[in-house]
Order: C-alpha cells, then structure tokens, then sequence
C-alpha cells in the first residue's frame, strides 16, 4: 500500500502547485528568522506545531503527578491500615509516624484530593488536550501556514507555564497546597482559619488559576480567529474536518466561561484579603464571630459552575471531534451525520451554559429553580446521544483498521456511554438528593470525562503522533496500554457506582466511623489495586512515547493513513508555514472515504465532473 | 539502597518493555507487515467481541453480588415516605439507561468484529440517512421527556416546605467543624432565634437569644430522636463553612450554608428496631458487628440510623457523626419529657440570664402546680400537720418587705387556703445564723407577719404567725447553700 501512497504523494504535491493558493509566504521569510537559534526554535518559539508538542508534554508531567497524588490518597482509602513510612522521603511531615507506623495526614489527604482534581481538570484535560490537538491541528487542517497571532499562541503557552509554576511551589508549602477541593467553595476558601490549606497555599492556588484563565483566553482567542479567517481557498465552514468544529466551539466556550471564573476569583481574593463579604455571612470560626454578613456563599458557586459545567464540555468537546476523526480515518467511511455531528456540538456548546446549577441542586438554591436546570440537562443528552449513535453507525459497514488511535477511539465511544447515561441519573434532580456528594458522581464524572478525555487523547496521540514526530509510536506497546488501561479503567471506577448507590460519600478520609460505610474495606482495596495498574501502564505509554520520538519507526510518507485531511500533505518535516510552495486549496468535504469506490480522496482533489458532493446536504 | 534499587528496577523494567516493542517491530518486518497487520488485526477484533462479553457479565454479576449492601435494593429500602418515590425514580432510571447501555455497546463492539478489514472488502459508503438521525433524536427525547417529568414530579412534591397549618415537627442542625449541634424546640413547638454574634462555646454555642421567650424550653440532645409517621422539618444551619446534612437511610440531604439556613421535609416511616429486623435475613449483616470479638452481636443488631456531612468541611469533614433514632410516637413522647432545656441547665440565673431574680411565666406555673399538690397532699394525709416551704417568697435583704415576684405564690396560697375547709395555717419565719440572734428573731417574725398581712389583704383568715430566727435549721449554716436554705418560709397546717 504504501508504495501506492507514495506514487499518489507526488501527484497531489503536483496538485497542490497547480491549483493552490499563493500567500508569497516565503517570500517574507527569507532563512526564517524565527527559527534560527535553539531557544527560538524550542523553547520561546511561534510555530504553532512546537507550541502543540510543548502543551503536550507539560500536560503529561502533570498528569504524571497528578495521577501518582491519586495513588497516594487511593492508597490510605484501600489500605487505610498499611503502613506509609516508604513514602516519608517524599512527602515528609505529611505522613505522621506513630508507633512505626506511618499514615497520612487527613489534611494532605484533601490537598491530594484537590491537587488531583485541579491539575486534571486545567492542567492536563483543557491545556494538555485541547491546548495540544488545538494548536497542532487548527492551522494543518484548515490549511493556514500558522495561528492569527503566533506571539500570542506563544504567551499562552508560557501563562500556562506560569501557572503550572506557582502550582508546582504551593506542592512545597510548610502549610500545605490548598486542600478545600477543586471547587474552591468559600467559606473554606476563603478563610485561613478553616484549613491549613486555606492560606498561602489557598493564594498560590486562586494566582496560578487566574494565570491559567489567561493563557485560555490568549489561546482561545487566537483559535476562534484562525478558524474564522485564516481557512484556506474553498476550506467553507461545512467543510470543516470535525476536530476543528469542536475546537472552535470549544474556543468560543473557553472565551465566554473563563472569565466569569476569573471574576469569581478576584472576589474570592477581595474577600481573603480586602475584607470584602461576597461570599461571607454569619461566621463564627475559632472562637470568634467574623464581621463579615450580607455575602452569599451560593454566589462563587453560581459563577464557579458558569465556567464549570461548560469547562466538562472544554474537555470533552475536542476529544469528541479527535475521536470522530480517528474512527472515520480507520473505519475508512466517511463519519456518520457529519452535519448531525456539527449541528450537537453547537447545541452542546449552546446548553452548556444554562445547566450550571445542576452542580448545586442541594447546594440551598430555591428548588423551584431547579426545575429549569433538570430540563435543560437532561436536554444536553439528546445532542450526546445522537453523537454516539452517529459513532457507532460510522463503525458500521467499515474496513476497520485496528490500531492503538482506533483502539482508543473505540475505547471512547465506551467510556461516553457508560458515563454519560449515569449522567441521566445526576441530572434528575429527585435522583441527586441521594447521590449528590457521594461515590456514584466520582464514578460518572470520572468515566464520562476523565477516563473518555483520556481516551480521546491517547487516540489522538498515537494518531498524530508521525504528524508531530515524524516517527510511530510502538503498536504492541500502544495495545497492551490501551487494553490494560480499557479493563483497569472499568475496574476502577465501575464499582464506584456500587458504593454511591451504598450512600458512601465523596471526600472521605476514612470511612470507619459510619457503620453504613465501612463495610466496603474489600472493594476499595480492589480499586486501589487497580487504579495502581492502570497508573503503571501510563507510565508505559509515556515510556513509549519518549522512546519513540527519538527512535521510533520512521514516518515513510506523507500521508500513512490514507487519510483526507489537510494535515497529511505537508512535507513530513513540516518547517515553519507548514507548507513549502503554496497552500492547499479544497474542493471537497474531508470525509470521503470509499466514495465511488476509491479508497479514500483527500479534500484537494477537485470535484471530477457529474460527482456529488459526499455530504449530500450541499 | 532501598531507593537506588527501586531505581534500578524501574529502568529495567523499562528496557525489557521497549526491547519488547522492538522485537514486534522487528518481527512484523520479517514476516511481512501486512500479514502480521491482518492477524493481528482479526485478533483485536475478537478480543474486542471477548470484552464486550466480560464487561456485560461483569457488569451483572457484580451487581447482583452487591444489591444487598445498595440503598433501594435488597434489605435497604428507604426509611422515609418520600425515599421510596426516589427509589423507584432510580429503577426507571436504571431500567432505560440500562437497555440502552447494553443496546449501544452490542452495537459498538459487534460492529467492531464485523467489520475488521478485510483484503477485499471495501467499506460501505453511508454518509448519512435523515430517517435513522430523525429516529435517534426522536426516541431518546421522548425517554428524557418521561423521566424528567416523573423527576420533577418527585422532586417539587419532596422539596415542598411545610404549610404552617401542617402537623409537623421542626427540628434543628447545626454544624460547624467537625460535628453538628441540635436543637429541639421543647414544649412550645418553637424554635428560638438566634445571632452569630451570641455564639459562645462555653454557654451559648448556638448564639441563642435569651430574650426570646421561644428559645427557654429548646433543648440540645446529641442524637436525633424522632417519631415514625411524623412530618419533620429540619432547619439546616452552619456555624462557619458549608456542610450538608445528610441521612442516607432516609435519602435526605441538604447543605448547611453560613448565613442562609436551609431545610428539609421528611417523614420517618421505619423505626431503627424495624429497619435492623428488615436485615436480620442477610448474611451481610449477620456477620459479627466488632470482628475482632467474637462475643458481639451481629450486625443487624447494632444497627443505627446515622446522620453525616456529605459537602467538604475540612480535614475532619469524615468524622461528623451523629445517630438517629427513630422510635414509635410513645416512647418519643416519654423522650421528650426526659430533656431539659438547655436554658434552665445551662443558662438560669447565671450571669447570662437576662432574667436572673425574676421568675419566668413557666416557672410561676410549674410552682402553681406543685403548690398545689403539695398541699392537697398536706390536706389528705393522715397526720395532723403538715410543713409546707413557700419556694417563691423573697424578701429585701434584711428587710421585711415582700418582693414583687412573691405575690405569685401567695396568691395561689390564699385561694388554695380559701377553698379548703377545717385547717388553720400559721406561717413561720427563719433565718440563718449569721448576724445578731435577736435581731434575726425580730426580722423571721416580721417576715411571717408580712406574709400574713398579704394573705388577709387576699381574704384569708385566721392565719398566725411565728418568727424562729435560725433555732430551726434545715440544712448546715457553714455553707452559703446551706444557709440558703435555712433562710426560708413556711406554712403549717393543722386539721
């Protein structure tokens, strides 16, 4: 096949100079300036394709550690009476040593509990995926030489380095990281008084997220103007390959939610250190009424959840549209609705804003209130589901190529159905006042956003991989991560469901002193066990990402897939401007693959004479 | 050491697995890549029909393995009215989103096996089909339609608060790090007000406003008991940061918000012994309830209802316990009647009283009625004479002038006096021994003339009056208590 491929490559490169768009790129950059040295090439550099390797590999150091905090705090959960001395080099006074026997401390307990949800949510699951993919793919598959603004793409990756810095120094407090949960819910955030980790560690946190907020907003705003102006000759918006729909809209999300979060915390921060009373009313803490009454601490979650419930959408939107890719590319069949596809996510992105509250149903907003946020999120399932049945279908009737990219597109499909039908369950209110705060929320959230975000971007790892390399990531290596990772991820969180039902609740450092909750000792040991796998077999695959950047099997040609997109027609040493001539213009949809009985046709081959457009819709 | 071997572990762990991966590489080159693709690509596929198979039976299994520790299911129905619409709501749930689960993922992994490439085969090209997309918009929206109504059913009827005229019970939470204060608002029906300002952990830790009438009779037991059958209406507060109240058993839960007290409304339906005989069956709960001793009884024995926090607190948010007890109505009432009002123990003539040295409406009562039958019973028994201490008549300080508060008693006197036929009464003074003996004789017998002088003005007759100063001591004169207590009035009565 691949000699095929490569006979074809030359006849598109042909194509490419005869019917593409001359911008005089290179006729302004003369010995490329911007690249010239190693720090300008690596390090401080605009190309939007090693900004895209640079989200990527911040985002797996902090996945690295925040699924190793996982593994402490899932330690003390399953095996709440080993002994923890191994790890005091590590983390030193926080496991207390009594009797020869070491145990962590109940408040650095919640600080890993925080720091977990914090560096997944922002670090990893919005720069690591949609900071990477956003980056790389945008101007490659719209067919732009680079971002609207490479200097702005380059400050948002460095705010983000900022951020992960003052992140990474609050690890280091004598007082601890902030331990009062991802939420960051006031009064507990807000007064020193009422968790060690409420100081300086509380302060660290509130300028690191606003950091973060900022490097969002500089990214987001470049993304929405690249897709918006810069496409390509006949790159119309229909046109569009679904991973770009996805990372638009969830640019536009990221633009309008980051800062409402961002005015929460300047409130928050006037209220730790201004004395101010947003969020404050009737406290009386450490022996001492506080002077502070008229705030409402429903109010930061109000502006929390604004950005929050979009933010699950931030996360999962861009894997959505890497996994509509992958599994078209591998099924080698166009994707299912495509405009279906377009049309849910603009309707997800539109109802992610109005179901905030769902978050706060027994949070003491008035229950009438409620009523509207059930409506609306029970809604926001049609869209999922018509998503996922348009995946499956894709599936159907395809030559299905199963490597490591399909494997965890596949994988995704499963993850989004078994998570988001317990959503269905959460997002009925009657159904929340059990489950609120408890197990069955860890699991939901966990497998529909986490483990199917991850699994999103695992397929678009090993599927862009020669894209951002020029190498292969190691097939056996990819499948026994993507099987281990598929059956551990289940295993972990499957049984969650079982103890939410239980009524066990989220956030306990132990469970011993309710009788309803401590007779779970053999399935939280059996969790434990398995979310201690499933971190091993990451390791795996970030040995094997590593390994393979410097000496995996090397990328042939152009285009190993076969695939359409605009990605694949740049030279396999992309250098700045992606392209070396001119552009690429399009003429066709990126999805026609088996199409009158070619395996696939890339979107600059022109229409041939009397052909309909694959998208019968135009 | 320990470390470096570690250490060295893990990078060999990491050269075995590479070298591994190249091996395959290397192997898939020999042999030829396409038909080392093909196989390995047929057997993914049937790994991937492996799975679906696992993961649906491991999905049943294990639930069927745990129905019996899950609320709703097995022995744990719920323990409230409501509590069972929510159960339900949770099996239609599970029932709709199950048939899809099993539908979709069928289709997902069977699809996958079907279709694995093959040589000659060219994949069908099905862009699109408006009547398959119309269908699975269609259907789910009408699941949705039908679940979110039979919710929001539920859920307005559940989170409806009381109607004043209801019959209910209104009882407080209150939590604060790590544990959570109650209060019951006693006789009244009614809970108090209170002021964060007020808080003091010693004497007032709910910042109760002693002024308020409401807030004398509300006690602060250390468990929750209440009645079966009994509306209840939990007043929700927090003293600093937010807490949730949360009793699984009943499926109740609620955040408690400084600032902003919120509620809930349930109605207990099972009492603890019922629900602990509902699991006596299951073996989960025969096991012992302390493994370690095997003379402890099983589980289901022990049971209790419990209340926790479910919003985090802070670093002892895991540990805010308290029970629950429900019982039948009988013996709640003989509970209540137990309690003492955290103002008459805690508060009453302390320096916090605002109404040290004057007696409370409640006070002149219950003193009526003791009154009362103190002297039916003087009248009724069988000797000759009675003594009988007025508790509630007060002088000036070495004076013989007759507090206000007094005229209490007295008057209740005069009318029990008057409506009783054949006694004569005399009131007698006495003093302690401090002072001049005399003098304390003087001031016992104007005491008593005092008394006798207001009775008359009531329209009592035939009273006498004694003065003893201290010759009759009741109690030991070293102690100011003691001396209290000899300091005193009485009456005598005589058939």
């Amino acid at each position: 096949m691949s000699d095929v491929l490569t006979q074809k490559q030359d006849e598109l490169d042909i194509l490419i100079e005869e019917q593409g768009y001359d911008d005089h790129f290179h006729d302004h950059h003369h010995g490329d300036k911007y690249q010239s040295n190693f720090i300008g090439h690596y390090i401080f550099s605009m190309d939007h394709k090693i900004i895209a390797r640079q989200f990527l590999i911040t985002g797996i150091f902090w996945a690295i550690i925040g699924a190793a905090m996982s593994i402490v705090f899932r330690l003390q959960l399953g095996f709440p009476e080993a002994d923890l001395t191994w790890i005091k080099p590590l983390l030193g006074k926080w496991i207390v040593v009594e009797n020869g026997i070491g145990t962590l401390s109940p408040e650095f307990y919640y600080a890993l509990v925080t720091m977990h949800g914090t560096i997944l949510v922002f670090f990893v699951l919005t720069a690591g995926l949609s900071g990477t993919f956003s980056n790389l793919l945008i101007p490659l598959q719209i067919g732009a030489r680079d971002m609207a603004s490479p200097f702005l793409n380059m400050l948002s990756y460095w705010f983000f380095f900022l951020a992960g810095c003052v992140m990474f120094y609050s690890l280091f407090l004598s007082t601890g990281p902030f331990s009062g949960g991802w939420t960051g819910y006031p009064p507990l955030s807000a007064l020193p008084q009422a968790s060690s980790g409420s100081g300086t560690g509380m302060t660290l946190w509130l300028i690191s997220l606003t950091l973060f907020v900022v490097s969002v907003l500089l990214g987001g705003i470049n993304y929405i103007t690249t897709v918006l102006n810069l496409r390509t000759k006949g790159m119309s918006m229909w046109r569009m390959p679904l991973p770009i729909w996805a990372f638009f809209v969830t640019a536009v999300l990221g633009l309008l939610s980051f800062p409402v979060l961002a005015s929460g915390f300047f409130m928050l921060m006037f209220d730790r250190g201004l004395g101010t009373s947003f969020f404050l009313s009737e406290i009386f803490i450490e022996g001492q009424a506080l002077d502070r009454v008229g705030g409402s601490p429903i109010l930061f979650q109000h502006l929390f959840w604004f950005l929050g419930h979009p933010e699950v959408y931030i996360i999962i939107l861009p894997a959505m549209g890497i996994v509509s890719e992958v599994l078209s590319v591998h099924a080698r069949k166009p994707i299912f609705g495509y405009q279906a596809m377009v049309l849910s996510i603009l309707a997800i992105g539109f109802l992610s804003f109005i179901v905030w509250a769902h978050h706060m149903f027994m949070s003491g907003v008035n229950p009438f209130l409620s009523n509207f946020f059930v409506v609306f999120t029970l809604i926001i399932a049609v869209p999922s589901a018509v998503k996922v049945f348009n995946w499956i279908t894709t599936l159907y009737g395809g030559n299905i190529r199963f490597n490591s990219a399909m494997l965890f597109a596949i994988g995704f499909v499963s993850m989004f159905i078994s998570g988001g039908l317990t959503g269905i369950f959460l997002g009925n209110s009657a159904i929340d006042i059990q489950m609120h705060d408890t197990y069955f929320v860890v699991a939901h959230f966990h497998i529909v956003m986490g483990i199917a975000a991850f699994f999103g971007m695992f397929a678009g790892v090993y599927h862009w991989f020669p894209r951002m390399f020029s190498r292969f990531m190691n097939e056996t290596l990819g499948r026994i991560h993507f099987w281990v990772t598929l059956i551990g991820a289940y295993a972990i969180f499957w049984p969650m469901h079982y103890l939410g039902i239980a009524g066990v609740p989220r956030r306990y450092y132990s469970f011993d002193t309710f009788d309803a909750f401590k007779h779970f000792g053999p399935m939280n040991q059996f969790i434990t066990i398995a979310a201690i796998v499933v971190f091993s077999v990451q390791i795996l695959f970030v040995i094997n990402f590593f390994y393979s950047i410097f000496k995996g099997r090397k990328m042939k040609v152009k285009n190993p897939y076969g695939a359409n997109t605009l990605e694949w027609t740049t030279p396999i040493e992309a250098g700045h401007g992606n392209w070396p001539g001119k552009i690429p213009s399009v003429h066709r949809w990126a999805y026609d693959y088996g199409k009158d009985g070619k395996e696939f046709v890339p979107q600059i081959i022109p229409m041939e004479e009397g052909e309909q457009a694959g998208d019968a819709a135009h | 050491m320990t470390g470096l071997v570690a250490i060295l572990i893990i990078v060999l762990i990491a050269v075995i697995v590479v070298q591994i991966g190249r091996l395959s590489e290397i192997a898939a080159k020999i042999r030829g890549e396409e038909e080392v693709e093909e196989r390995s690509n047929n057997k993914t596929a049937v790994y991937l029909l492996l799975f679906l198979v696992a993961f649906l039976a491991f999905c049943f299994i294990s639930g069927w393995m745990y129905k019996d520790r899950m609320l709703g299911y097995g022995p744990h129905s719920a323990a409230s009215e409501h509590g069972s619409d929510l159960d339900g709501l949770f099996n239609i749930t599970l029932f709709w989103t199950g048939i899809v689960f099993v539908i979709t993922h069928i289709a997902l992994f069977w699809f996958s096996y079907k279709y694995r490439a093959q040589k000659n085969r060219k994949a069908y090209f099905f862009p699109h089909s408006t009547r398959l997309e119309i269908i699975w918009t269609v259907v789910p929206t009408f699941v949705l339609v039908y679940l979110v109504v039979s919710g929001l059913r539920i859920w307005n009827d559940v989170m409806f608060d009381v109607d004043p005229e209801d019959d209910y019970i209104e009882i407080e939470a209150t939590g604060y790090q790590f544990a959570w204060d109650l209060r019951y608002p006693g006789p009244d029906g009614k809970l108090g007000t209170k002021d964060f300002r007020k808080i003091d952990l010693a004497t007032n830790p709910l910042g109760q406003d002693w002024t308020d009438p409401k807030n004398i009779d509300d006690f602060q037991p250390t468990e929750i008991v209440l009645p079966k059958g009994k509306k209840v209406r939990v007043r929700i507060n927090s003293k600093d940061v937010l807490h949730n109240f949360y009793l699984p058993h009943f499926r109740v839960k609620m955040d408690a918000v400084p600032g902003l007290p919120t509620y809930f409304v349930f109605t207990p339906s099972k009492t603890t012994e019922e629900y602990g005989q509902q699991l006596r069956d299951y073996p989960e709960y025969q096991e012992l309830a302390d493994p370690t001793d095997p003379e402890s009884a099983q589980r289901w024995e022990e049971f209790e209802f419990e209340l926790a926090c479910a919003e985090l607190c802070g670093k002892g948010h895991y540990s805010m316990r308290r029970l629950v007890k429900i019982v039948e109505p009988a013996e709640y009432e003989q509970w209540l009647a137990e309690q003492s009002s955290y103002y008459m123990s805690n508060i009453r003539n302390t320096e916090n009283d605002p109404f040290k040295g004057q007696l409370l409406d409640i006070e002149i009562l219950e003193r009526d009625r003791e009154l009362t039958s103190e002297f039916k019973t003087a009248i009724d028994a069988e000797e000759s004479s009675a003594v009988i201490r007025l508790k509630n008549v007060f002088f000036e300080t070495g004076s013989a002038e007759l507090k206000d508060d007094s005229k209490y008693e007295l008057n209740k006197l005069a009318s029990l006096i008057n409506e009783s036929e054949g006694i004569s009464v005399k009131i007698t003074g006495h003093t302690d021994n401090t002072g001049d003996n005399d003098a304390n004789i003087v001031l016992s017998k104007d005491r008593a003339n005092a008394v006798v002088n207001y009775l008359s003005d009531k329209g009592v007759s035939g009273l006498t009056a004694q003065g003893y100063g201290s010759s009759q001591p009741v109690d030991s004169n070293d102690t100011e208590e003691g001396r209290k207590n000899n300091r005193r009035t009485e009456i005598i009565i005589t058939k």
